[in-house]
């Protein structure tokens, strides 16, 4: 509709009286490329600035609350077997669907005989699937997954169980801090068709507002943090 | 569609005596009103985070179009496209275009207020398409052919038995001899049938929490997780927003994002908050391929300018409408908008006229709770009287109601004269109220006697008491 787009535009800026001063123009116009270019943080929550370890704790914490699981490992090696006593125990599928991503399938699958491992992105019949974190958020126990060739975002909706590995060292404090890290990491401007911050399995309270996890996402949201902090996953 | 053509007093009449509504509503009282407090309670930062998020955006309001521009540029920039929409019928032409081009039969929804502002669906259905609501709460009060009755949790009127009843006739898939009585049972039926459709759908439509204008991104915020089966299936994502979702940077919907869940369901973080920009990436295996947005302005430019500006700072999470003795007792539908509560008493007649909705800046009570809990800190009791004066400025308050103030007028303007009437009619309903105090019956009060006694009151009016204590005091300082 290009012939509204001028209406539209033409009616905010009466209603805001541009055209009067072009001083005042000018002086709104440099306002808004200052404001976007400076990134200016509001408050950020105290609770969210610890040193590193406590940022884990807290994630940690924080995600329980929110009825994730969590569980430890020390080194990227440990995560087969980390998925394959977590399916066991819970009485899941040992079937899991890897995201294409090099740092998780070049894990040593070879130890775990009994899963069944596949990648690219969901389908509708997969159980289980496995994804990176571009980073933990400590404040409210979040996790940052970003779209690309690597982490396929069906991954993180369609499976019943999303289980999550998830580097110590990519644990931050406030959310702030993941976009400083995705303008550092892919370049300033650049932007994933798609960020998702996951707190949690899915849950609705649309009936009688009682809770109830499981509405069209995961059912169950697992995430194994690794400890070691010199090495990727 | 519900809700019905009847007048709003009408409507109220009806609401109050309906005992199911009753039962519902307990739900709405009891959940959303503790889980705010405690959440906002936790967070020793929350009164400085709803300066913030008011501060970002009235400055954004203050450079509306500028920021458009921007977002504009970077939606078209990244792949997207931008559909400037001045109504509701532009709107629904731009999304049926789309549709049609897409060849679409199944067109599945997120949760979208804007959705519902230009009533997409019939234009969908009419147009031989199938829309499907995806949010729990919206697939059953779509199922039973009414409107949302509240903005973030739509079914929040109905009780479970009634859910089972319909989901009983609509679902003739499922063996009928099967558990539907509890939660769990109705939310695992839904996610069941829905999953269907969102893998069969063409097009996936979701509203925005918020559009970014540095980075042209769309932000949604769930916790079913529909949203984003909704957009990331689809080879076709489109986004429905109006104009003032608009914030500056990414750091601003940080800002906004931690007053948003707290205030809306008492969450700390809500379970998915999506952010969405332009279409699947060239080396991206999933994701839609082609984004369009439609940007509705919808009467949104002209409140800009005048008394209303601060109304565009909402962000519909529902704490007004959740803490509203009005709303609990009267509930969404009564109020026979798209907007209920009192972000709906303040819109409604800014999108349809005064003429049209006069009544609604009438369901309050000026009991402030609205402007106590808005993250916006949006004064909607001010903006509520605002409508009350022009209302009467445009002679569309009753006869009775203009008559009744016209009275109380001649006598406010006499003081002498209101101080004896007031002083008699005190005396006067003291007396009638006899040794219990109270009036069962009353002329001219038939409202308030129909359903309570109405207190007698006891001694001397407010006036005379004042001017007693303040010589008191004066009294004391000498």
């Amino acid at each position: 509709m290009s012939g509204d787009r001028e209406r539209v535009l033409g009616s905010l800026r009466r209603a805001l009286g541009r055209g009067r001063d072009a001083a005042a123009d000018a002086a709104a116009h440099t306002a808004v490329v200052q404001r976007i270019a400076s990134r200016q943080r509001g408050p950020i929550p105290a609770r969210s600035q610890l040193d590193p370890v406590q940022q884990v704790e807290l994630f940690e914490t924080m995600a329980r609350e929110q009825a994730a699981t969590v569980v430890h490992v020390a080194r990227g090696d440990g995560v087969p077997a980390a998925v394959a006593d977590y399916l066991k125990a819970a009485n899941l599928p040992p079937r899991v669907r890897v995201a294409p991503d090099a740092a998780l399938t070049a894990l040593p699958w070879d130890g775990q005989p009994l899963l069944e491992i596949s990648t690219g992105r969901a389908a509708a019949e997969d159980p289980v699937s496995l994804t990176g974190a571009f980073a933990g958020i400590a404040e409210t126990g979040t996790l940052m997954l970003r779209s690309g060739a690597s982490h396929p975002t069906t991954l993180n909706f369609l499976p019943d169980v999303h289980i999550v590995v998830l580097r110590a060292a990519d644990v931050v404090g406030p959310y702030e801090d993941v976009w400083d890290r995705l303008r550092a990491r892919e370049g300033d401007g650049v932007m994933p068709r798609t960020v998702n911050f996951v707190t949690g399995p899915s849950r609705t309270a649309d009936i009688e507002q009682t809770i109830q996890l499981g509405a069209h996402g995961p059912r169950r949201l697992h995430i194994i943090l690794i400890d070691e902090t010199d090495e990727t996953p | 569609m519900s809700p019905p053509d009847r007048s709003f007093s009408e409507n109220v009449r009806v609401a109050v005596a309906d005992p199911q509504l009753r039962r519902a509503m307990h739900h709405v009282k009891e959940g959303f009103i503790g889980k705010r407090a405690k959440a906002a309670a936790r967070l020793p930062e929350f009164e400085t985070l709803r300066d913030a998020a008011r501060d970002i955006k009235d400055h954004t309001l203050a450079h509306l179009d500028l920021y458009l521009e921007r977002y504009e540029a970077e939606v078209t920039g990244r792949g997207g496209h931008v559909h400037w929409c001045a109504g509701p019928a532009e709107a629904r032409a731009a999304i049926l275009d789309i549709c049609r081009q897409a060849g679409a039969r199944t067109v599945t929804k997120g949760k979208s207020m804007i959705g519902e502002e230009i009533d997409i669906n019939a234009h969908l259905e009419a147009a031989g398409m199938m829309p499907v609501e995806t949010d729990l709460g919206e697939y059953i009060v779509q199922m039973r052919h009414e409107r949302p009755s509240h903005i973030i949790a739509p079914a929040v009127h109905l009780t479970k038995d009634l859910i089972e009843a319909d989901f009983r006739a609509q679902h003739r898939q499922f063996p009928a001899d099967r558990s539907l009585s509890e939660v769990p049972e109705l939310v695992d039926e839904a996610r069941q049938v829905l999953r269907q459709r969102f893998l069969d759908a063409d097009v996936g439509i979701t509203g925005a929490n918020f559009l970014v204008a540095e980075t042209g991104s769309s932000i949604i915020v769930t916790n079913e997780g529909n949203g984003d089966l909704t957009q990331i299936l689809p080879r076709v994502h489109i986004v429905i927003a109006s104009l003032e979702k608009m914030v500056p940077t990414l750091e601003d919907a940080a800002t906004i994002l931690r007053v948003l869940a707290r205030s809306a369901t008492g969450q700390e973080f809500s379970t998915y908050t999506t952010v969405s920009t332009g279409p699947k990436r060239p080396d991206d295996v999933d994701g839609p391929e082609v984004y369009h947005v439609i940007l509705l302005d919808n009467g949104r430019s002209d409140l800009l300018d005048g008394p209303f500006r601060e109304i565009l700072r909402c962000i519909r999470c529902g704490a007004c409408i959740n803490h509203c003795p009005v709303y609990h007792a009267i509930g969404g539908h009564a109020y026979g908008s798209v907007y209920p509560g009192p972000i709906g008493a303040v819109l409604t007649p800014a999108l349809e006229g005064i003429e049209a909705a006069a009544d609604l800046p009438e369901a309050s009570t000026f009991c402030g709770r609205c402007e106590a809990v808005c993250p916006m800190r949006i004064p909607l009791p001010k903006l509520l009287r605002h409508w009350r004066e022009r209302a009467f400025e445009r002679r569309v308050t009753p006869k009775t109601v203009r008559a009744g103030i016209g009275v109380w007028a001649f006598f406010a303007q006499r003081p002498a004269l209101y101080g004896f009437a007031t002083g008699l009619a005190a005396r006067l309903l003291g007396m009638l109220g006899g040794r219990r105090g109270r009036i069962a019956r009353l002329p001219l009060a038939g409202g308030w006697t129909r359903f309570r006694d109405l207190p007698a009151p006891e001694g001397q009016t407010f006036r005379s008491q004042w001017a007693t204590r303040g010589a008191a005091r004066k009294g004391q300082r000498s």
